[in-house]
């Protein structure tokens, strides 16, 4: 073999060896074991710590709320959706608190209304609900009820049952005059709360026969402005007498 | 040993009664040789099959060891249960650190609002975070509304793991796409290349970063945090190649689609009742 190959082929070989070299302390140990990437890289990712503990942690210890909560419209709804993350607080309960939702706000987040929200799921308008109460104040947040009656209606009709309270007629449930009270508050678009559709209707207490006690206004109603329903003249939320 | 076996009885010629051989037999077994054999048979091969059982018992009180190969994760979202809360963007943000500024997020909820002349307003305030403010758009505009999670696809053909120059993002075995942090070098490619837009650049690590399924949870047996704390459960998280699973059951009962399926990345997070503007 000429001299010259051999520098040539010393030279090459050199080089080889330095890349093997480089490549043995530059491409990390587990590289390649699985496919192209680093096969340590799993386990740093899966090592890490959660933060939350998981559904089924907290009854080990607030069996009583877990029980209550199970069969209540929250059934659905994680502990940690609303307390936030628990694993240290479930390692640790002395030391690391869990934090309780005060206010409106978070409430807020599933049940301030939305048109975008499914129809039917409860929600409220905030700046007529409740005034600046916290939710918690009259709701049980484990064990959630809607309002009864006015309070139901007030949900979303704030103004209505401010001007009703104020008015002649505060001792009136809505449901005397509109119908179709539960199918409305579940389904609002689709089925419409009944107005009075007659005179007779109001007539029931202010006609000259009706059985109402002695203090309640009366009136003719074959005399009385025959063309119209009373409430179109009369607003019945806040009802007054006519000049 | 090999001679007394017992096996070795039942299956020669003819031995139907131990203590009544067949004439023409060279070998005899009487009951007692049988009964001997036993004693010696119960305590060489018994006892190793029962330390066996109870060191399998005792294996799977521990909690087996966590095999990759025998899970391929998916996640479904029920578009029509999603009430926009954003509880789960929280949950992603609280368990993975996500820093907190509102464009850097593994999961968000964009809230569609389709109007009568065809028109799609899409918004994602804080990516939902906060819950959404009031549309803006009047009830009577409204044709079709709805929210939509998203958050990586982890796909099957992953184009960020195509594109990446030093390997350092992968499909893991058990279907989850990661991101080596110690190993990114901060190029962007894949943030560029994910055609669901659900990588960002860690403002602080320098490195890409996204969903990873939280992996840290899916491998210890938890849920992802954005499932645990979805209060009306749309999103359904588990196994897509068994038939007996939550998610499975989703998947054939409802009728599902996948984001731009034309991309062929074989995307799996499954939603239900898409409208074809997403898709």
């Amino acid at each position: 073999m000429p001299a010259q190959a051999k520098r040539l082929l010393l030279l090459f070989g050199l080089a080889a060896a330095v890349f093997v070299l480089i490549r043995h302390f530059a491409v990390p140990e587990s590289f390649g074991r699985y496919g192209h990437y680093r096969a340590e890289a799993v386990n740093v990712v899966a090592g890490l710590a959660p933060r939350y503990a998981g559904h089924l942690v907290c009854g080990e210890c607030h069996d009583d709320v877990v029980t209550v909560k199970r069969t209540s419209q929250h059934a659905s709804v994680a502990c940690e959706a609303c307390h936030g993350p628990g694993l240290s607080h479930s390692e640790d309960p002395t030391e690391q608190n869990i934090s309780i939702p005060a206010g409106r706000e978070r409430c807020g987040y599933c049940h301030n209304y939305d048109a975008t929200r499914p129809t039917g799921f409860p929600q409220i308008d905030p700046a007529q609900h409740g005034g600046d109460e916290a939710c918690t104040s009259c709701h049980n947040p484990h064990q959630p009820k809607p309002g009864e009656g006015e309070e139901l209606c007030g949900a979303c009709h704030s103004e209505i049952t401010r001007t009703l309270a104020s008015g002649r007629h505060k001792n009136l449930d809505c449901h005397t005059c509109h119908g179709s009270g539960t199918e409305h508050t579940s389904a609002p678009d689709s089925v419409r709360p009944d107005v009075p559709g007659t005179r007779e209707f109001c007539g029931q207490c202010h006609s000259e026969g009706a059985s109402s006690p002695e203090s309640v206004p009366r009136i003719d109603s074959s005399t009385h402005g025959e063309d119209y329903v009373c409430w179109q003249c009369h607003f019945s939320h806040l009802p007054e007498a006519g000049r | 040993m090999k001679e007394d076996h017992p096996l070795s009885v039942r299956s020669g010629p003819s031995t139907t009664n131990g203590d009544s051989p067949t004439a023409g037999n060279d070998r005899v077994t009487t009951r007692r040789d049988f009964l001997k054999c036993l004693i010696g048979f119960v305590p060489v091969v018994g006892l190793p099959i029962l330390g066996l059982n109870l060191g399998a018992l005792a294996a799977t009180e521990k909690g087996r060891e966590y095999d990759p190969a025998e899970h391929w994760y998916g996640m479904g979202i029920d578009v029509g249960l999603c009430i926009g809360c954003g509880r789960c963007v929280e949950a992603c943000k609280e368990e993975n650190n996500v820093p907190r500024d509102p464009y850097f997020f593994r999961t968000w909820v964009e809230r569609y609002i389709k109007t009568p002349d065809g028109k799609m307003i899409v918004d994602s305030p804080n990516g939902g975070m906060n819950a959404f403010p009031p549309a803006g758009v009047s009830e009577q505009e409204i044709l079709r509304t709805f929210y939509l999670p998203k958050l990586c696809n982890h796909c099957e053909k992953p184009p960020c793991v195509q594109v990446c120059p030093v390997g350092a993002t992968f499909n893991t075995k058990d279907g989850v796409v990661l991101v080596d942090e110690s190993y990114c070098i901060g190029c962007r490619y894949c943030i560029q290349a994910c055609p669901y837009g659900a990588r960002y650049l860690h403002p602080e690590k320098r490195v890409a970063d996204k969903c990873t399924f939280c992996y840290h949870r899916i491998t210890k047996g938890l849920r992802p945090a954005c499932v645990e704390v979805c209060p009306t459960s749309a999103r359904i998280f588990g196994e897509t190649r068994r038939a007996s699973t939550p998610l499975w059951r989703f998947v054939r009962t409802h009728e599902i689609h996948v984001l731009k399926p034309h991309l062929r990345t074989s995307p799996k997070v499954y939603y239900s009742d898409l409208d074809s503007e997403v898709r």
